[in-house]
């Protein structure tokens, strides 16, 4: 009998799927093509990106990175567009303003070091004992920037550490209000009668200087740098306190937060750098002058200091109110509870928010060119006033937002990463 | 070891700074530095070059008093102002002086409390158009576009001017002279005003200059110079005879290459007065008795830093007009150093 | 309890001040506020001082002084002759003008940008992802250059429309010139009986109102959908057609024309304004466009399931399920975005467009040089419509706020 079977008994071999369903086609029709509606919009959609670069990269597109002056790019027959001349040759200026050439390692240095001080505070992994390079940072980067002895800031830093100590040791015996009272005080009186003479001592014997380089020196992105990262650095304490405040049972205590964070939020920034470069010092007594750089960054803290604690506030709110109450439960006092159990928390809800409140802040400082700092929008008036690139305009202007896209790009996207990092939740 | 800016700062802060000012020329030699306050970018009269150093004829004018009372021109710190804060940075004391292509005005120097101290340009504002638009006087403006860099006279001027002829017009004002200047190439307006001097160094920028044309009428007068705070007469005394120094110096012949042999003596007094190998006119201001000497060292005489910076031999090539001195038909004139 | 009543007992010692919380909070509230009012009192003292150094005083005399500069636009009257007073409010309305303006475009922009984000089209997502990385990462005040630079640069001269050899056109039958100077757009003219015409239509758009709440009931009654958007605009439009008509077409049109170096007549909506507009509402819609993706991506992926297996359309998804939840995440930044555009809307003077920060914080600045009175007459601006706008926004936010109970 012939052994007949209607049952394969080997498979098929795999079929290629349809040509339409593999590959770059496949892709095209589910991304591209799927229904006539996103047709249309594809094509109009690269059809604009066509329009746009077709009229924008011949224009960009030049031989004219080495010419010295607009006259050169004139002149020249194959210049037919931007003149990037101007890059090249003030490149140095739109980094570092006017600070001394030979003295520019230093700003790269405290940028290297402030990622290197950044990182303990962000990550737990790294040992604890790196918190005091980033406690310490502040001062050395002072003195990198502006130069002179070092022991200027290290004298100021030895204010805190007193005070510091002087806390820790007297808190058990006399009690807190004490103790921090004392600590203050002898804080205060270190810092405006002995700073300077012991500084002065110490420099004589161990002379630890840089040359000094004064603010109005300081210019481009570096000033950028500096005003955005001090502000949100220095605004941070103030911050917290604001949306502690703001949170506050207390109703004189709230009222004055919440005065003040609408005040603020309520003007534009270039109000209050009006106020930061011209109006400021007729606040206080006849004959005080400070450095325009410093109100700058004083205002620009009280400015993100009140947009801050409004991100803070949010992080506060978002904890469930048993976080509270269980602070509570455990007998913690309200700074203990605040500084061991909520605002850990809080802080961390908060993260993307402070980030995208920083890269605002980066954003703003170009602002500073309508007081005259100049910064790198401040620097292309200053560059248009040299006779060889009068009437430049947009190849600056291109140039300073590439610099700022790439500098807050990377800035968002880090924190980006970092809040995939600290997610502790799944 | 300088007492380095931090602590100055922190003492400031601390209110324990206090010091109670004898007075600006005081304060300057004290601190060794004098702080100017000057353009953020004008070509010609207020910029820094690519490494930094500031250039222009207001800029010479600061080195000039820097030279005068510190014998050192480069002890100026040049504060970049813009037109929104320079009469509050120099009332604030923010800037020690004011040379800024400024207008002296009645309610400038009255009601803002400021002191002009003298002219180191004259100028007026006129107009810019482009040859192909046909105009041939400011008269045939009406209903144009025009151009007008704010915060200044001009936009009073204006508005004073087309009123007076009973005209219309539509203003466009932009902040920077770059920008305004960037509407005019691109035809946003018809008409570009501002002062004639800024308005021949931008044509100098063009591509093709020849293609725009200044009308003939100059609708304002525009003496612009430096300026000091009221109430401190004997600093607003030292900027105005440095300034004064300037100008008489180009009268007497006293120009950098000869300022060294005129410095030993010569037989003119006036020269000798000036140069102060006779009499006591340092002293009286309160300087060194060879304080114009110093003040002609640091860029020469007023018309060798005006062929300097914005002089004919310049890419910004102004003739000297007006800014000739009086015994040229100008009026650049100076009191007698006696 | 026992503790407080032995404290109670012992009588009031001054230590109880600091230790005691009944009277801590109080404690600490009198030192603020002294503090506070002592700072304040210190910072007045010294501006007192140093003004009458300077020999200056306090006033706001010179806002009845004459202006002596022309703005553009005006949306109430306005000359050079007018007093400073009048040109605040000119920049003030026109800030109001700007900022309303862009709001409501952002908002418009923005939402269609962050859906489109999440489109399934590749090319557009991709396309709406570089837009907003792109606006949101450089500053403002360079987009707002850039702006007016793309608009004078590209856009025609008056002058290119003269003539025989004419390098630009005018659009729809000679009615819409784009020049670099301003967009023309013909003005209505109302004429005799055009009141009957206006009144129609006022009273049409309260007929929608109420076919909607009746359209309404309906559909809970009987679950008809009708095609609401059509009947309302045919009662919107049809009416007031027929009466514009009968009553012989009352309402005209005044056509821009070249003339002299300008386009004449019609409407002119300015450079300046339009390219602050533009710049505002590109860079507040990136912001918005963010908010919108991530309100909707927040709404849990079982509420779309769950509306679909009731059988409801994506289209209705979207706006009766999705948004709807979406817009209680999306609001609060929405509100601030609103403010920051508002506060963007000072830096509206380096394109030339003049608003309050341009008059009184500006040019009257200038000629009068009273910083201080101007600076808070223009903190005291911002600060109203910054509490305004926010009021408003709280309540709206507080109506479609989750009820909790």
């Amino acid at each position: 009998m012939a052994d007949l079977s209607f049952v394969r008994t080997d498979m098929l071999p795999d079929q290629p799927a349809p040509l339409g369903e593999t590959g770059v086609l496949r892709w095209l029709r589910t991304n591209l093509f799927s229904s006539i509606p996103n047709t249309i919009i594809t094509i109009a959609a690269i059809y604009a990106v066509y329009f746009t670069l077709s009229h924008f990269l011949p224009w960009a597109i030049q031989p004219s990175w080495t010419k010295t002056s607009m006259r050169d790019c004139f002149d020249s027959v194959e210049v037919t567009g931007a003149c990037w001349g101007v890059v090249t040759e003030r490149f140095n200026q739109l980094m570092f303003g006017f600070y001394p050439p030979d003295q520019q390692w230093r700003i790269m240095l405290t940028v290297v070091l402030m990622l290197a001080a950044i990182a303990p505070v962000l990550f737990d992994k790294i040992p604890r004992k790196a918190l005091v390079f980033s406690a310490i940072y502040p001062f050395l980067a002072f003195w990198l920037i502006w130069g002179d002895s070092v022991w200027a800031p290290a004298m100021v830093m030895a204010g805190f550490v007193i005070a510091y100590y002087i806390i820790k040791f007297l808190n058990p015996v006399a009690g807190a209000i004490v103790g921090i009272t004392t600590a203050v005080l002898v804080a205060v009186i270190w810092w405006l009668y002995a700073v300077v003479p012991v500084s002065i001592f110490i420099n004589n014997i161990i002379p630890i200087e840089l040359d000094i380089v004064k603010s109005r020196e300081i210019g481009g992105f570096a000033l950028s740098i500096i005003i955005g990262v001090s502000g949100i650095a220095l605004s941070f304490p103030l911050g917290v306190i604001l949306a502690l405040g703001r949170q506050s049972d207390m109703f004189i205590v709230k009222v004055l937060c919440v005065g003040f964070i609408e005040f603020i939020r309520g003007v534009p920034l270039i109000a209050l750098l009006f106020v930061a470069s011209t109006l400021l010092s007729f606040f206080l007594p006849k004959g005080t002058s400070f450095d325009l750089l410093l109100r700058v960054v004083i205002l620009v803290t009280l400015f993100a200091a009140a947009y801050l604690a409004e991100v803070i506030r949010g992080g506060l709110a978002a904890l469930p109110t048993g976080q509270y109450e269980a602070a509570d439960a455990l007998g913690l006092d309200y700074w203990k509870s605040m500084q061991l159990i909520i605002m850990p928390q809080a802080l961390k809800i908060s993260i993307p928010g402070i980030v995208s409140n920083f890269i605002g802040l980066f954003k703003d400082t170009t602002l500073v060119s309508i007081i005259g700092l100049l910064d790198p929008v401040g620097l292309t008036l200053a560059i248009r006033g040299d006779v060889d690139w009068a009437g430049i305009l947009w190849e600056l202007y291109l140039f300073i937002a590439l610099m700022f896209w790439i500098f807050t790009f990377s800035m968002s996207r880090y924190s980006m990463y970092l809040e995939r990092k600290l997610k502790t939740s799944h | 070891m300088k007492k380095s800016l931090f602590i100055s700062t922190l003492a400031a802060a601390g209110m324990v700074a206090g010091f109670a000012s004898a007075g600006t020329l005081q304060d300057i030699q004290a601190a060794g530095v004098l702080k100017c306050g000057v353009g953020t970018g004008t070509a010609g009269f207020a910029a820094p070059d690519a490494s930094g150093y500031w250039e222009g004829i207001d800029v010479a004018v600061c080195r000039a008093v820097a030279a005068a009372v510190l014998n050192d021109k480069d002890a100026v710190e040049f504060v970049p102002l813009t037109s929104k804060v320079r009469f509050s940075s120099l009332n604030s004391g923010e800037v020690d002086m004011l040379s800024r292509t400024t207008t002296w005005t009645f309610s400038r120097d009255v009601d803002l409390a400021l002191t002009f101290v003298g002219i180191n340009y004259y100028d007026g504002q006129g107009f810019m158009v482009p040859k192909d638009l046909g105009v041939s006087s400011a008269l045939e403006l009406d209903g144009a576009t025009v151009c007008i860099q704010t915060g200044t006279t001009t936009e009073l001027n204006i508005a004073d001017y087309f009123r007076v002829n009973g005209m219309t017009y539509e203003p466009v004002p932009i902040d920077t002279a770059a920008e305004a200047q960037a509407q005019y190439l691109a035809g946003a307006c018809d008409v570009y005003t501002t002062d004639s001097s800024a308005l021949a160094s931008s044509r100098s920028t063009f591509e093709n200059p020849d293609a725009h044309v200044m009308l003939p009428e100059i609708i304002s007068k525009e003496p612009l110079g430096p300026l000091v705070r009221h109430g401190d007469d004997q600093w607003a005394d030292v900027v105005r005879w440095t300034m004064n120094a300037l100008i008489a110096a180009e009268e007497l012949g006293i120009t950098s290459a000869n300022l060294e042999s005129l410095a030993a003596g010569s037989n003119n007094p006036e020269i000798n007065r000036f140069m102060g190998t006779e009499g006591t006119l340092g002293e009286m201001l309160g300087l060194e008795a060879t304080w114009a000497a110093q003040a002609i060292s640091a860029g020469g005489n007023y018309g060798e830093i005006f062929e300097a910076t914005i002089g004919e031999s310049t890419p910004i090539g102004l003739a000297r007009g007006l800014n000739a001195q009086w015994t040229q038909g100008g009026l650049m004139y100076s009191p007698p150093f006696r | 309890m026992a503790m407080a009543d032995q404290n109670a007992r012992q009588g009031f010692r001054l230590s109880m001040l600091i230790y005691d919380t009944r009277y801590r909070s109080l404690t600490i509230q009198v030192v603020v506020l002294m503090g506070f009012m002592a700072g304040g009192v210190w910072l007045i003292s010294n501006m007192l001082a140093n003004l009458e150094a300077l020999g200056k005083d306090l006033g706001f005399g010179f806002l009845k002084v004459q202006a002596g500069f022309e703005i553009q636009p005006q949306l109430i009257e306005y000359s050079s002759q007018s007093s400073n007073l009048r040109a605040m409010m000119v920049g003030l309305l026109n800030t109001l003008m700007v900022a309303v303006i862009g709001c409501f475009f952002a908002t418009i922009i923005g939402v269609m940008i962050g859906v489109a984000r999440l489109s399934k089209n590749w090319i557009i997502s991709l396309l709406m992802s570089v837009y907003v990385e792109m606006f949101r990462n450089v500053p403002v005040l360079l987009w707002i250059v850039f702006s007016l630079a793309i608009l004078s640069e590209t856009l025609p001269k008056p002058n290119d429309f003269r003539g025989a050899d004419a390098t630009a056109t005018m659009y729809l039958s000679e009615s819409i010139a784009f020049t670099n100077r301003g967009f023309y757009i013909p003005l209505p003219v109302f004429g005799a009986g055009s009141m009957v015409v206006v009144i129609t239509f006022i009273l049409a758009l309260v007929g929608v109102f109420f076919f909607g709440r009746w359209s309404k009931t309906r559909q809970e009654q009987t679950g008809d959908i009708l095609p609401n958007f059509w009947i309302k605009l045919a009662i919107l439009v049809v009416p007031a057609l027929i009466i514009f008509f009968i009553m012989g077409r009352p309402i005209g049109l005044d056509y821009p024309a070249l003339k002299g170096f300008n386009f004449q007549g019609g409407l002119k909506i300015g450079t300046p304004f339009l390219a602050i507009l533009f710049a505002l509402v590109a860079y507040t819609a990136a912001f918005i466009a963010e908010a919108v993706r991530s309100g909707i991506q927040a709404i849990d992926k079982g509420q779309s399931e769950a509306a679909f297996a009731l059988g409801l359309r994506p289209n209705r998804t979207m706006s009766l399920i999705i948004l709807p939840q979406a817009l209680r995440v999306i609001i609060p930044p929405l509100i601030s975005q609103y403010l920051n555009l508002a506060k963007n809307s000072s830096l509206a003077v380096a394109v030339g467009y003049i608003e309050i920060m341009g008059t009184i914080g500006g040019s009257v600045l200038n000629q009068t040089g009273r910083e201080m009175e101007c600076i808070l007459l223009v903190m005291v601006a911002y600060l109203s419509i910054s509490l305004s706008v926010s009021m408003i926004m709280n309540l709206y936010n507080n109506s479609v706020k989750l009820k909790e109970r």
